[in-house]
């Protein structure tokens, strides 16, 4: 059982008593305590269920590598799943909840899945999905959704808030362990800008724990003056409970800052993302304890031995009255030396060398510890946690030679460096024997701008884990990232600490506990605890043919989990290794990849929610709309009215009473999201008749033209009307989503291709609002406003423009039509248009004049048979497909598309073709429906013949109108087609000619 | 996150700045060509590990195109220089010998 010991705990004020609840009982713990070693204290071992088998599971470690302990923190808007124990900080009314478990924690029917774990082998849902399809959708499927998974995600919006900050900074250092604070001081002094971050709320790291002594020091004296001297120092910023997320290109990072997670009643953001653009970064990450693998490791009870030692020493926790110790190095000695301190029995210390020659076991002897070297464990007694330990020799196939009582199992496998974030940015690992780990190769940095290294690598995280030559290689890394940043500084970095060690008898590598461990033994000596991967799976990967690692980790899910492997990788690669008769450093590592823990996604979106998630343009108009009730559409990043339904009204019907106000009165529309371009120079022509099909240098000033784009594929990117304003100004309108883009390309062509060509583009979109005013009485209206130039139909002809003054506002007038009827574009600058708006309302009330929105316009395109980009156009369909020949000029040398246009495919009479669609029973297609055909394709599909680009119901005609794209479709006039729909019967529609109103065009030349 | 410095406005620019144009030197063929012209103008790109030339717009910034020579492996920027050449400039080429002896990237060397 674990508990409180009666004293001790550096980190812990036990005058501040803190209440929290677990799976809602209530507990108490103490300032400083971590939501782990709180329930450790209050006896709670058992802290979860696992993943796939639901086996259970108590804590292994005391940091962010925990696999097991994660928890649902909080509830409501503050409700987080999947958060690690071991850094949680404890605070007054924490609501802690175990995961993947039903009903109970300690009663779970999922484990019942564990009982058929044979069935549940490496690639299980691979060879599932061999199996019949009908067999994974009805039963394996709901099964495994029920049983896997971790914790729940949130049903409510968060409430918390978040925030980013960018900094550009010389020298960034990961880490504030004694390494760190060495490398940070080095830099420091050698005048280079710092900053210093430490995922932890305290620093220092491991160095009070493992009592490390410090030019003279303890490791606690030297840290708290090394502190004192970093404060005072201008160039240094010093951040805690900050992690080191992601290194990316030339120097970018991300930190995760956790400001407030564990003080929730403080009103500041709870977390911060930091963009850091870091000169050099100093990686000084430290190293994680590698587990051994022993049939049973994974009961709980079964821990890192340095988590052991955190547990007493920081949070004064007994994790058991009676430890195992089970280690392949000197180091978990000091663990068993420890307990020995704080009163607590050591059963044993297990030594799988075959002799503990080094000091620290020379120590544990004369303190009267039972040291047994050459030994391991057989396996486990126990089942819901440690019971009792079988003994074996570790040179054996696990014949049990002692069985010894005991509630805790201390377990260290060696010392792999975190060389996560080394890696993140490129840089290569080699493997050292000797420790038996891969470490940071100085030869093979990261690289940064200028092809140099960006990235030092301090301390432990290099491979050296005994505190001398630790701080000798974060002084340098320190010195070395100050000098990168030139010898201008003119600063001098003083000495490296010297750190003192015990000497050490090497450590010696071991994989599998006891060494022949038979198949029955490997299948419970888990490798990677939160994705159930066990030993004998990754054998099985093996023997199935995955050689490469990266696959053998994907079949397996081995180092997949939250944790990432932070625990299983190096164990992994080694049982792979030795299946494959390959030496470790041939097989390779996997990639590491940001973040190097889990990132809230409250901190990726930052202040980007809400309203600011996107900003809404808006047009000047937009808050009449507002007040009148516009049913809103979002364009780009506009807001357009749909319809404006009156009180009662259907949107729907709002739609049919706008276009038919607007056919037989007049109608009015907000069309300034229109994009308008202004093209200028003596080139300008020259210009325009390469971007349009058309040819716009023959075009009259005082006159419109309607022009098509294509890119040099040879496909429609946009259309809109051209208007030549005079001899070398021309005026591009664009669709209201093509703006940036167009201009954007236009910019692309003049700067990249034609540079010499003089012509400019200005973007005026946003400068000019632009109403539509449309319809029979049309011009009426606007003489109603007592315009400052005739209007009149020979004085203002079809595809004309005009300058002026309406109701006192200056205004440009164009003539053109996208409903059919007599239309006039107006328009006006930005700041006096509301007034105009205004204006024309107020004059258009005798005439019944209507607003409307986009889907009128839209309707009445389509009853006009007018294309829409975006809607008859998909990137994949060219002016000729829509009919739109007159619109290719046959005369120019050259335009973009021309090239593409004339290539086989792009000629082929096999294309499809735009035609108007009508059903036979008057009702409305559904969009995008395709045209089936006889027979099937070379996949067994069945055949199609057209689809479906444009839809609605037309209330100019009181029938369902339809434009698509059908095969040879306009030399198919008459035929009939099928359109199959889903849950009914086919619907039947005849080609028919798209202009569906006013074929002659009439009323708009009226 | 890349960092290039805009050869316009002289701004060490933040990925987030800019706006990626693809490979850099194309020459256009426009209707006269043959198909393999078309085709390697239009889809044929060079993907190396190593030395490379790309178009990139300030976009975010003063909205000139600019080419980077640089390197796809270890992330080197060889320099920058203004869109409006047929070939890079000499001083680019000569950085890039002194980092990478014998380069070569398509004709250019
Ligand atoms: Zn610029």
């Amino acid at each position: 059982m674990s508990r409180r010991l009666p004293k001790g705990g550096r980190l812990i004020d036990r005058s501040k008593s803190l209440g929290f609840s677990f799976n809602g009982k209530e507990m108490r713990g103490y300032a400083g305590d971590t939501l782990a070693s709180a329930l450790l204290a209050e006896g709670q071992v058992l802290m979860g269920r696992s993943f796939k088998h639901h086996r259970p599971r108590g804590i292994v470690a005391s940091g962010p590598e925990e696999p097991n302990a994660l928890m649902g923190l909080g509830r409501d808007g503050t409700f987080e799943p999947n958060a690690r124990a071991t850094t949680t900080e404890l605070f007054q009314g924490l609501e802690a909840r175990s995961q993947n478990h039903w009903p109970s924690l300690e009663n779970d029917f999922g484990a019942i899945s564990s009982m058929l774990s044979r069935f549940l082998p490496s690639g299980f849902y691979y060879k599932t999905f061999l199996w019949p399809r009908a067999f994974w959708k009805h039963v394996y499927e709901p099964a495994i959704r029920l049983s896997a998974g971790l914790g729940k995600p949130p049903m409510r919006r968060d409430t918390d808030h978040y925030e980013h900050f960018n900094i550009t900074i010389d020298v960034l250092v990961i880490g504030g362990g004694i390494s760190g604070l060495a490398a940070a001081s080095a830099a420091a002094e050698s005048g280079a800008d710092v900053l210093l971050v430490e995922q932890d709320p305290a620093w220092g790291g491991r160095a009070p724990v493992d009592g490390a002594r410090i030019d003279g020091m303890s490791a606690e004296e030297w840290i708290g003056s090394t502190l004192q001297s970093l404060q005072s120092m201008p160039n240094v910023r010093m951040r805690t409970r900050t992690t080191g997320s992601g290194i990316h290109d030339h120097g970018y990072v991300l930190l995760h800052e956790r400001l407030t997670d564990h003080a929730p009643e403080h009103s500041v953001p709870r977390h911060r993302l930091w963009k850091v653009r870091a000169g050099q970064v100093v990686a000084a990450t430290g190293a994680i304890e590698r587990p051994l693998s022993f049939a049973g490791n994974d009961r709980p009870g079964c821990m890192l031995a340095s988590a052991v030692r955190d547990y007493v020493v920081n949070y004064g926790v007994a994790p058991g009255e009676r430890t195992v110790i089970l280690t392949n190095n000197d180091d978990a000695y000091r663990t068993a030396l420890t307990l020995r301190e704080a009163g607590l029995g050591v059963s044993a210390v297990l030594d799988t060398r075959q002799q503990a020659t080094g000091p620290l076991a020379a120590a544990a002897r004369d303190a009267g510890l039972n040291v047994r070297p050459g030994c391991g464990i057989a396996g486990i007694v126990g089942r819901n946690r440690v019971d009792g330990v079988q003994v074996c020799r570790q040179d054996s196939d696990g014949e049990v030679i002692d069985v010894i009582q005991a509630d805790c199992v201390a377990m260290s496998g060696g010392w792999s460096p975190a060389t996560h974030v080394w890696c993140h940015a490129g840089g290569k690992l080699s493997w050292n024997d000797e420790a038996a780990h891969f470490a940071p190769d100085p030869a093979r940095p990261p690289t940064g701008v200028d092809g140099m290294a960006m990235m030092q690598v301090a301390g432990s995280a290099s491979g050296a884990i005994h505190s001398g030559t630790a701080l000798e290689s974060a002084h340098a890394a320190g010195v070395l990232a100050g000098k990168a940043l030139g010898e201008s500084r003119g600063r001098k970095a003083g000495r490296a600490p010297a750190g003192e060690d015990e000497g050490h008898q090497p450590m010696e590598p071991v994989w599998l506990v006891p060494a022949r461990a038979p198949y029955a033994k490997r299948a419970k000596s888990w490798l990677d605890f939160q994705n159930d991967v066990k030993v004998s799976d990754i054998e099985l990967a093996a023997r199935e043919g995955y050689e490469s690692v990266e696959h053998a980790k994907r079949y397996t899910t081995l180092g997949m989990a939250t944790d990432q492997g932070k625990l299983s990788n190096i164990n992994g690669l080694a049982i792979l290794s030795r299946e494959l008769g390959a030496p470790i450093e041939e097989v390779g590592t996997t990639t590491f990849r940001p973040p190097y823990v889990p990132v809230t996604m409250g901190a990726i979106a930052g202040e980007a929610r809400g309203e600011l998630f996107q900003p809404v343009r808006k047009t000047p108009i937009h808050e009449w709309h507002e007040a009148n009730g516009a049913h809103w559409e979002p364009v780009g990043h506009w807001r357009r009215p749909y319809a404006f339904p009156v009180q009662g009204e259907s949107v729907h019907d709002a739609v049919k009473r706008e276009v038919l106000a607007t056919r037989s009165g007049v109608g009015l529309l907000d069309a300034s999201t229109l994009g308008k371009l202004v093209v200028k120079g003596p080139d300008a022509a020259r210009f325009l008749d390469m971007l349009y099909t058309n040819m716009m240098s023959t075009l009259k000033p005082g006159k419109c033209r309607y022009g098509l784009m294509c890119s040099e594929n040879g496909f429609l990117v946009d259309d809109g009307v051209v208007a030549r304003l005079d001899g070398d100004t021309w005026l591009c309108h664009t669709t209201s989503g093509g703006a940036d883009r167009i201009h954007a390309s236009m910019e692309e062509w003049l700067q990249t291709e034609w540079w010499d060509w003089k012509v400019y583009v200005a973007n005026v979109t946003e400068q000019f609002a632009q109403i539509g005013v449309a319809g029979p009485r049309a011009r009426d209206l606007l003489n109603e406003l007592g315009p400052s130039m005739d209007l009149g139909r020979e004085a203002l002809s079809f595809m004309a423009w005009t300058d002026g003054a309406l109701g006192n506002v200056p205004v440009r007038v164009f003539r053109i039509s996208f409903s059919g009827e007599l239309s006039f574009e107006i328009a006006a600058p930005a700041g006096q248009a509301r007034a105009l708006w205004d204006r024309l309302l107020e004059a258009g009330r005798p005439l019944g004049m209507t607003p409307y929105g986009t889907e009128a316009l839209h309707v009445m395109r389509a009853e006009k048979g007018f294309i829409m980009i975006g809607d008859e156009t998909d990137g994949t369909v060219t002016p000729q497909d829509l009919g739109l020949h007159w619109a290719i000029s046959k005369r120019k040398d050259d335009f973009l598309g021309k090239r593409a246009q004339e290539r086989e495919h792009m000629t082929d009479p096999l294309r499809w073709r735009l035609v108007g669609l009508e059903t036979l029973d008057g009702s409305v297609l559904p969009d995008g429906a395709y045209a089936t055909d006889e027979g099937v394709n070379a996949n067994g599909q069945q055949k199609t013949q057209g689809r479906v680009t444009s839809t609605y119901y037309s209330p100019t005609l009181d029938r369902g109108i339809a434009m698509g794209l059908v095969e040879r479709g306009p030399d198919r006039m008459g035929e009939i087609l099928e359109f199959p729909v889903i849950d009914g019967e086919p619907v039947r529609a005849r080609i028919v000619n798209p202009v569906f109103h006013d074929p002659d065009g009439e009323k708009q030349n009226a | 996150m890349l960092i290039l410095t805009c050869p316009y406005c002289g701004i060490r620019c933040d990925e987030t700045e800019l706006a990626a144009g693809g490979e850099a030197h194309l020459k256009r063929f426009g209707p006269g060509s043959s198909d393999e012209e078309f085709e390697g103008y239009l889809f044929m790109r060079a993907n190396p590990k190593g030395v490379h030339f790309e178009r990139w717009r300030h976009a975010y910034g003063c909205g000139k195109w600019f080419h980077a020579a640089r390197n796809t492996a270890t992330l080197e920027v060889y320099g920058t220089y203004p869109a409006q050449v047929h070939e890079p400039p000499q001083e680019v080429l000569d950085a890039i010998s002194t980092r990478v002896p014998g380069w070569r990237w398509k004709d250019v060397s």
